[in-house]
């Protein structure tokens, strides 16, 4: 797509998602930064909560229908809704019309329907929306990057991080050694298995490591929370930051 | 038994089977990668084998009534069994009033599902297992820990070990001084074996496709041992799950090309026997086949989960499932592991046990099973639509602690009156904690989190209150 296709876009809502907003506040602080440095003039509707993923995936799809409800009806007005995180998107756009479903409410249908395919992930926005892969972004550290597994399988976002990432002034950008395998992280498995999502963290862990890597990298603070805090357990002096931070850090705010 | 992660525990703490499996599915993995790779149109072929056997699923009464007729008419007995005793007792029955104490066996699914082997052993008739895989296992009276590599966890030491010391009670004995060169190894099963081709009367088998049209059935194997089982004895018993039929031989094509490059990751596999009731003087002069339903029609009947039916049983979501993968198979407590088993064990028995209703949380939803299935299940959408049947079920009753948990959390999110307040709380405790960025390890719950991990410590200032902030409440 071209840069044109921003012109169509006339109101864009930052959905932050709740784990942000309540614990990982910089990831949507740095959404903000960066679509503001594009001259996007972004919105956060105070109504927004919880897209309800973490019922879903947990089996408890009544207790996630009314957070389907609200989030229809808090983000209907926009044009574009942009999230820092690949799994709460991939929530709406293919958990939502299932759930409208067994609400039985066809109206709700309708709503899912038209609303789900205006959410995107930040790197599909960025690149697929704006057209943008350069996003002037200075970050000079040996940089590593996760896939997160609902960006790469449930929303097929593809290379467009890597994309972005690469042209990141000063930026070393290394490959992970099995980078699209899971992290183990998993939402609730993380707690329901706890003893088999940390087998598959420290494998991650490992392979972070091999790549002597500063930065760890990815679209989800709820993976780089599991990885993260695997490697602060192991004292690793490895960084975990959102892909949101380092395209917005800049010479003059750097992240 | 238990559930899924206490039996998960055990299998991470064999280092051995874990440094095996590893091994095994990394291995198969970039094989079936490399050989998928080679066929242009792979995605066609996946959604070609989908359709058909939707195809069936939607009409398979008429299906299964046709395969009745083609098999009755070109020689063959059809029998019926609702559950595993019944198709049990029919096996049992038919191997008894040919007065044998002991048949061979080609590797099947079916009966391992209804444990068959048991069922025989319990009237004093043995059942040798003739796959190399299976007869590792059974001679180490262990259990399958893989669909199609049923001794994946087992390196060839250990074979050789269980070769020494097992194959003498049962049979021919292992040669003095076997070393744990394949060739060997592989040399002594073909020894034990043969004696037992050579001596057996009656034969049981599975079928990996029967057709409908013409009343064949299907077995693909690697070694040639299941040809030797299916044309040296007089009798030849089948036991085929009702869902695999295929409408057409032309039908065949497609799973021809899915199966081979999915499960072992070979563009054809060695020994591909079809069978066609029976012919004078050629092969089996007497062919049962046991049509089994145990359970595949209450699959049928949910509407949701009746594409886990389309399963050809390739283990290609196994080896690339990084919880089986480290958990190992017998986690599973089935004779279906991995992702396939996570939901077509519980669909099969029902979630009434711990274990069946933990299996579809034996997941952590990544998605590698559906890319690599060549019939195109949607295994994470199945165990999500699991533990909504799982939670359900248990709606109504004495509510459990993640019961209230969840819905409290449900009350507070759709209100962000409520939800900003929780913030409020959280950010609260934030500035109780000082400058510290991790918490350490914590009580119960969250210990579950920080055994091995750190916990992010709350921010002073939730993004919420920085927008108002810096953006004030009207800018929205």
């Amino acid at each position: 797509m071209t840069a044109s296709s921003a012109v169509a876009v006339q109101r864009v809502a930052l959905f932050a998602t709740c784990f942000n907003d309540t614990m990982f506040p910089e990831a949507p602080k740095a959404t903000v930064r960066l679509l503001e440095r594009l001259g996007i003039s972004v919105e956060f509707p105070l109504e927004q909560t919880c897209c309800g993923q973490m019922f879903t995936n947990t089996g408890y799809a009544d207790e996630a229908i009314p957070l389907v409800r609200s989030f229809v009806k808090t983000f209907g007005p926009y044009d574009a809704i942009v999230a820092p995180s690949g799994s709460c998107v991939g929530s709406v756009r293919e958990q939502y019309a299932s759930l409208a479903t067994r609400a039985g409410d066809a109206g709700l249908s309708r709503d899912v329907d038209q609303l789900a395919p205006r959410v995107y992930e930040l790197s599909e926005f960025l690149v697929n929306v704006l057209g943008r892969t350069d996003v002037g972004a200075y970050f000079p550290h040996r940089t590593t990057y996760h896939p997160t597994c609902h960006s790469l399988r449930m929303l097929r976002v593809g290379d467009r991080p890597q994309q972005l990432l690469s042209a990141v002034r000063g930026i070393t950008l290394v490959d992970l050694p099995q980078a699209a395998e899971c992290c183990g992280f998993g939402g609730t498995f993380a707690m329901k298995n706890a003893d088999v999502s940390v087998a598959m963290g420290s494998d991650k862990v490992r392979h972070v490591r091999e790549t002597q890597a500063e930065v760890l990298v990815a679209g989800d603070n709820s993976c780089l929370a599991h990885i993260g805090g695997l490697l602060g357990r192991q004292r690793a002096g490895v960084r975990t930051l959102h892909l949101a931070e380092v395209l917005a850090s800049t010479e003059e705010d750097p992240a | 038994m238990p559930k899924f992660p206490s039996m998960a525990r055990d299998g991470l703490a064999n280092t051995q089977q874990r440094r095996n499996l590893q091994h095994a599915t990394h291995t198969i993995r970039s094989k079936r990668a490399t050989v998928v790779d080679e066929v242009p149109d792979w995605e066609e072929l996946r959604v070609r084998g989908a359709a058909v056997k939707d195809q069936v699923l939607a009409h398979l009464d008429d299906y299964l009534v046709q395969l009745e007729a083609s098999l009755t008419a070109s020689g063959a007995t059809v029998h019926w069994a609702r559950d595993a005793d019944e198709a049990n007792r029919i096996v049992r029955d038919l191997v008894q009033a040919k007065e044998v104490d002991e048949l061979v066996k080609v590797k099947s699914m079916a009966t391992q599902e209804i444990e068959l082997n048991e069922a025989l052993e319990e009237v004093g008739i043995s059942a040798w297992e003739t796959d190399l895989a299976e007869l590792i296992v059974q001679l180490g009276h262990d259990r399958p820990s893989h669909i199609l590599v049923p001794a994946i966890h087992r390196n060839r030491s250990e074979i050789r070990d269980i070769f020494r010391e097992e194959m003498g009670a049962v049979g021919t004995p292992a040669p003095d001084g076997l070393t744990d060169e394949p060739t060997d190894l592989a040399e002594a099963a073909r020894r034990h074996l043969r004696e037992k081709f050579l001596r057996a009367k009656v034969a049981v088998s599975g079928a990996n496709f029967a057709v409908a049209d013409t009343g064949t059935l299907v077995v693909l194997e690697s070694e040639g041992n299941g040809r030797m089982c299916l044309t040296l004895p007089e009798t030849l018993i089948s036991v085929v799950g009702i869902e695999k039929v295929v409408p057409t031989w032309e039908d065949l094509d497609v799973f021809m090309q899915l199966l081979p490059r999915s499960s072992t990751g070979e563009r054809m596999n060695p020994y591909t026997s079809m069978w066609t009731g029976t012919t004078e003087g050629d092969g089996p002069q007497e062919v049962h086949v046991v049509l089994l339903d145990n359970g595949r029609t209450s699959v049928l009947a949910d509407e949701v989960g009746r594409q886990a039916l389309r399963c050809i049983r390739c283990s290609a979501c196994l080896n690339v499932c990084p919880v089986y993968e480290r958990a190992g198979g017998h986690a599973y407590g089935s004779v279906y592991p991995g992702p396939i088993g996570a939901i077509l064990t519980p669909q099969l028995r029902g979630t009434s046990s711990p274990l069946d209703q933990s299996l579809p949380y034996a997941s952590s939803l990544c998605g590698a099973c559906f890319d690599v299935c060549p019939v195109r299940i949607q295994i994470p959408e199945l165990l999500v639509h699991l533990r909504t049947q799982v939670v359900d079920e248990h709606r109504g009753g004495r509510p459990s602690a993640e019961g209230v948990a969840m819905r409290t959390a449900s009350w507070m999110f759709a209100d962000h009156r409520r939800y900003e307040k929780a913030q409020r709380a959280s950010t609260m405790s934030s500035k109780l904690l000082g400058e510290r960025t991790t918490l350490g390890r914590l009580p119960w719950p969250a210990s579950s989190w920080s055994g091995a991990r750190d916990a992010p410590a709350p921010p002073r200032e939730t993004f919420r209150q920085w927008w108002v902030r810096t953006h004030g409440s009207e800018s929205r």
